[in-house]
C-alpha cells in the first residue's frame, strides 16, 4: 500500500500510459484507451460517482491491490499473467539461492570456527584482515571477474544462460560459487564475533577448568551455544530466498524472480514491481514469524507468551 | 570577475557536514571522556594508515566540491561578463590536461597508439591498416615510438626523486618531536612509523602521476576517448557524497524517532515500530527503484527547473542520497530504541524524572549523549556499504545520473568490454581498484572506531 501511494504520488497513470506507448506522438485518445484497457481509468482512492460500496471498490487502488491479498496478481501491463510467471520463475531462483545459502552458511561457520580456534594469533589476525579485504571488494567484481576467469579464459562452464532439469547444474555452479565467495568476508567475521562472545562465557571457563581439550570445548560447548544466534539469524532470510538475487540472476541470465524484477524496473512495468514488492513484504513478515518460532525451538529458555 | 561561483545543493550540504564535524572535534578536544576513545583510535597503526588514505580521498573530494563557471575568453569590453555554461571545480582546473586531452576511442594504459586497428591514409595515397597514433598520449615524443619505454622510466624516476625529497622533509619535521630510535622500532605514542610508510606510498603515487599524467594516459582511455584516470578521480566525490550525505539525511530521523520510541514507550513506540517494520519489509532495491523512477518522471516534466546538466545531475544525486537515507535509517533506529529502553531505567534518568525535568531536556541532555557511541559506530560502518551500493544501483539503472562521473557508471558502461576481442580491461580495473582502496580504508577505520567506542570490547 505504501509503495502504491508512493508510485502514484508523482507517476500519474497518464504518464505511465505515455511511457508504455512510446514517449512521443501520443494522442490523448490512445492514452485513454490504454488506461481503460489496463484498468487505470478509475479514480485513485475514492470514486464519487459510483453507488454505495462501489465508491471504494471501483478505484484503481481497490482493483489493483486488494486481490493481491489472495495472491492473485492479475496481468502485467504488457498482458502476461504475473501469477503464472512467478510460478515458472520461482524454481530457477530457488535453485540458485538455496545452494548459495546452505553452502555459504557451512563455509562461513567453518572458517569462523578456524579463526576462533586460532584466536589472538597471527592466523586470526591475517584471517580478519583478509575478511575485511574481501568485504571491501564490490560484489560486481566477483561476478565479472568470475565470469571472465572461469568461463572466458578457462572455458569450464557457460558464461550465462539456463536450462531446466539436470542440465541446470553446469549453469549454476559458477553463480553459486561466486555467491558463496562474495559472502565469505562479512559472514565469517560476523560468526567469529559470535563465537568469541560465547567463549567469554562462564560455562566455557568451567569446561576448561574441568580439563577438557580446547577442541572439545570449541566443538561441543561453544559451537552448540553459538548456533542459537546463528540459526535464528539465518532463518529470517529463508523466505526471501524465493525472491532470488537481483544482481547475479541478471548477470548470469537465469530466468528467476530477481531478473524478472529488474526487467520490470527497466521497462517501468508497474504491475510486476507492485506484485514483487507485495510478495517481498509478505515473505519478510513470514521470516520474522519463523524467527520467533525458531527461537522457542532452539533455545529452551524462551517461551512464546 | 574571472569566475562565478555556482552553488550546488550537495556542495552546501557537504560544508554543513564539515561544520558539524568541526564542531564535534572542537567539543571532543575539551571533554576528556570524548577524547579518550579517539586517542585509542589514534594509537592503532592500522587505523592511522587507513585514516591517511581516507584523508587523501577526502582532499580530492573537497577540491571537487567547489563549483564555478569560468568567464569566456573573448569578452566585449563594457558588456556584462559572460560565463561558460560548463560548471567546473578546482580539481578540473588542476587536471585540465586530463580533461581536455581526449582521444578518439580506446587506448591502453601508457599507450601512444589507439587500441583498435583502423585504415589509415598514407602520405603517398595508399591505405594501410594499423594502430593510428594518439593525438595527445606521448605527443612530445614526436613520430618515433622507440623512446617511449625510456621516457616513462625517466619520468617515474624523476617522480620518485621528488617524492623522496618531500618525504625526507616530512621525516625531519617529525624527527623534531620524537627520537629516531623510537621511530624506527615503532615505539612512539602515535604510530608514526606506519603513518610515514603510508604517506610515502601515497606521495610516490601522486608524484609519479603528476609527471606522467599530462604526457600519457596513465590508465588508458575509454570508449569515447576520455582519460580513465580523470574519470576515476572525479568519481571520488560521488562516492564520498553518497557515503556521507546519506548518513547526514537519515541521522535526524533515526536519532529522534529511536530515542522517542524508547523513551515514551506506549503508543509512540508502537507507531514508530510499525513505521520501520513496514519500511524494512519492502525490499530495498525495489523501493529505491520505484522512487528513482518517480523522480525521473518529475524531472522530465520540469525540465526548466535546472540551469545546467551538472545541476540536474546534482539534484538526482541528492535525491538518491535521500532515498538511500530513508531505506537505511531503520537499523540505527532499532538499535537506538533498544539502548534507550535500557537507559530509561538507569538511576540518573529516573532522578531527572523525579526532579521534574522536561522530557525534551532528559532526552537531549541525558539520553542522547549516552547513545552517541552507537551512532558513531553505525555511521562509520555504513559508509563503506553505501559506496558499494552505489555501484549495484548503477547496474540496475537507478543510480546517479548517467552524465555524472561515478564508479558505478564506469563499471556499468565497461562491463561488456570484457567480452570484446581483444579485451579492454582498464576502465573496469581502475574503477574497482579506486573503489576497493576507499572501501577498505573505510572498513579498517570503522573497525578501529568500533573497538574504541564499544563499551563491550575490552
Amino acid at each position: 500500500m505504501l509503495i502504491f501511494t508512493l508510485f502514484f504520488a508523482v507517476n500519474s497513470p497518464d504518464n505511465m500510459a505515455r511511457i508504455q506507448l512510446g514517449m512521443k506522438h501520443v494522442t490523448p485518445e490512445a492514452v485513454l484507451k490504454w488506461k481503460r484497457e489496463h484498468g487505470y481509468d478509475k479514480p485513485l482512492f475514492y470514486h464519487g460517482a459510483a453507488q454505495g460500496a462501489g465508491k471504494l471498490n471501483d478505484t484503481v487502488f481497490f482493483n489493483k491491490s486488494v486481490p493481491m491479498f489472495a495472491f492473485q496478481f492479475g496481468a502485467a501491463d504488457d498482458g502476461r499473467d504475473i501469477g503464472h510467471d512467478i510460478k515458472n520463475r520461482m524454481w530457477p531462483s530457488l535453485a540458485l539461492a538455496v545452494p548459495v545459502f546452505l553452502v555459504g552458511l557451512l563455509v562461513n561457520i567453518t572458517f569462523a570456527l578456524i579463526l576462533a580456534f586460532f584466536r589472538a594469533t597471527y592466523v586470526d589476525f591475517a584471517g580478519v584482515v583478509l575478511c575485511v579485504a574481501m568485504m571491501s571488494i564490490s560484489g560486481l567484481f566477483y561476478i565479472i571477474g568470475g565470469q571472465f576467469l572461469v568461463s572466458k579464459l578457462l572455458h569450464l562452464v557457460p558464461i550465462s544462460g539456463y536450462q531446466g532439469g539436470w542440465d541446470a547444474f553446469k549453469f549454476l555452479v559458477l553463480p553459486v560459487a561466486i555467491g558463496v565467495i562474495g559472502g565469505i568476508g562479512s559472514g565469517t567475521r560476523w560468526y567469529r564475533t559470535i563465537f568469541l562472545e560465547e567463549m567469554g562465557r562462564d560455562y566455557v571457563r568451567t569446561a576448561r577448568a574441568k580439563g577438557l581439550a580446547e577442541r572439545v570445548v570449541l566443538f561441543r560447548h561453544v559451537l552448540r551455544n553459538a548456533l542459537i544466534p546463528i540459526l535464528t539469524g539465518a532463518v529470517v532470510v529463508i523466505p526471501t530466498l524465493f525472491m532470488g538475487s537481483l544482481i547475479s540472476e541478471s548477470f548470469f541470465g537465469i530466468p528467476g524472480l530477481g531478473s524478472y524484477t529488474i526487467d520490470a524496473i527497466r521497462s517501468q512495468d508497474f504491475a510486476i514491481v507492485h506484485a514483487m514488492v507485495f510478495l517481498g513484504s509478505v515473505l519478510y513478515i513470514l521470516g520474522l514469524l519463523m524467527t520467533d518460532v525458531a527461537y522457542t525451538l532452539v533455545d529452551p529458555r524462551i517461551r512464546l507468551s | 570577475m574571472p569566475i562565478k561561483l555556482a552553488f550546488l545543493w550537495t556542495d552546501i550540504l557537504i560544508y554543513c557536514l564539515l561544520l558539524v564535524v568541526g564542531l564535534y572535534i572542537w567539543r571532543a578536544r575539551s571533554k576528556a571522556h570524548l577524547a579518550a576513545p579517539w586517542r585509542k583510535v589514534a594509537r592503532r597503526p592500522m587505523a592511522m594508515a587507513s585514516a591517511v588514505v581516507l584523508f587523501a580521498f577526502l582532499a580530492i573530494g573537497l577540491l571537487d566540491s567547489i563549483h564555478f563557471r569560468e568567464a569566456l575568453p573573448n569578452q566585449k569590453p563594457g558588456a556584462a561578463t559572460e560565463y561558460s555554461l560548463e560548471v567546473i571545480s578546482p580539481l578540473d582546473r588542476i587536471l585540465k590536461p586530463l580533461r581536455t586531452q581526449t582521444e578518439k576511442t580506446y587506448s591502453a594504459p601508457l599507450a601512444i597508439q589507439l587500441y583498435a586497428m583502423e585504415s589509415m591514409e598514407q602520405p603517398d595515397g595508399r591505405t594501410l591498416r594499423g594502430h593510428p597514433r594518439l593525438k595527445h598520449g606521448g605527443a612530445h615524443l614526436g613520430q618515433d615510438s622507440e623512446h617511449r619505454h625510456n621516457d616513462v622510466l625517466r619520468l617515474v624516476a624523476q617522480g620518485t626523486l621528488i617524492a623522496l625529497l618531500i618525504w625526507c622533509a616530512l621525516l625531519i619535521a617529525i624527527g623534531q618531536r620524537v627520537t629516531w630510535r623510537a621511530l624506527l622500532h615503532g615505539e612512539t605514542e602515535l604510530p608514526w612509523r606506519t603513518i610515514l610508510f603510508t604517506v610515502s606510498v601515497l606521495l610516490w603515487i601522486a608524484c609519479v602521476l603528476w609527471l606522467l599524467a599530462p604526457k600519457y594516459h596513465v590508465l588508458g582511455t575509454d570508449k569515447v576517448g576520455q582519460d580513465v584516470l580523470y574519470l576515476s578521480l572525479k568519481s571520488i566525490r560521488t562516492g564520498l557524497v553518497i557515503g556521507t550525505l546519506t548518513t547526514l539525511i537519515m541521522l535526524p530521523f533515526a536519532l529522534w524517532l529511536g530515542v522517542m520510541a524508547g523513551y515514551f514507550k506506549g503508543w509512540v513506540d508502537d507507531v514508530i515500530q510499525y513505521v520501520y517494520t513496514t519500511l524494512n519489509a519492502i525490499p530495498d532495491v525495489l523501493l529505491i527503484a520505484a522512487a528513482v523512477l518517480m523522480m525521473q518522471v518529475y524531472m522530465d516534466i520540469n525540465k526548466d527547473a535546472f540551469a545546467s546538466i551538472t545541476e540536474r545531475a546534482d539534484f538526482r544525486l541528492l535525491f538518491l542520497c535521500l532515498i538511500l537515507g530513508i531505506t537505511s535509517w531503520t537499523g540505527l533506529c532499532r538499535l537506538l530504541r533498544g539502548e534507550t529502553l535500557k537507559l530509561t531505567e538507569v538511576d540518573y534518568v529516573q532522578a531527572a524524572q523525579a526532579f521534574g525535568v522536561s522530557h525534551w531536556k532528559i532526552m537531549s541532555r541525558h539520553i542522547l549523549p549516552n547513545v552517541m557511541h552507537i551512532v558513531l559506530i553505525t555511521v562509520t560502518l555504513q559508509f563503506s556499504s553505501l559506496v558499494l551500493a552505489e555501484a549495484v544501483l548503477a547496474y540496475v539503472g537507478v543510480g546517479v545520473d548517467p552524465t555524472m562521473h561515478s564508479w558505478g557508471n564506469m563499471i556499468n558502461s565497461a562491463r561488456l568490454e570484457l567480452a570484446r576481442e581483444p579485451i579492454v580491461w582498464w576502465p573496469l580495473a581502475a574503477a574497482f581498484v579506486f573503489m576497493f582502496a576507499l572501501v577498505l580504508a573505510a572498513n579498517l577505520f570503522a573497525d578501529a572506531v568500533r573497538d574504541a567506542f564499544d563499551p563491550r570490547s575490552e
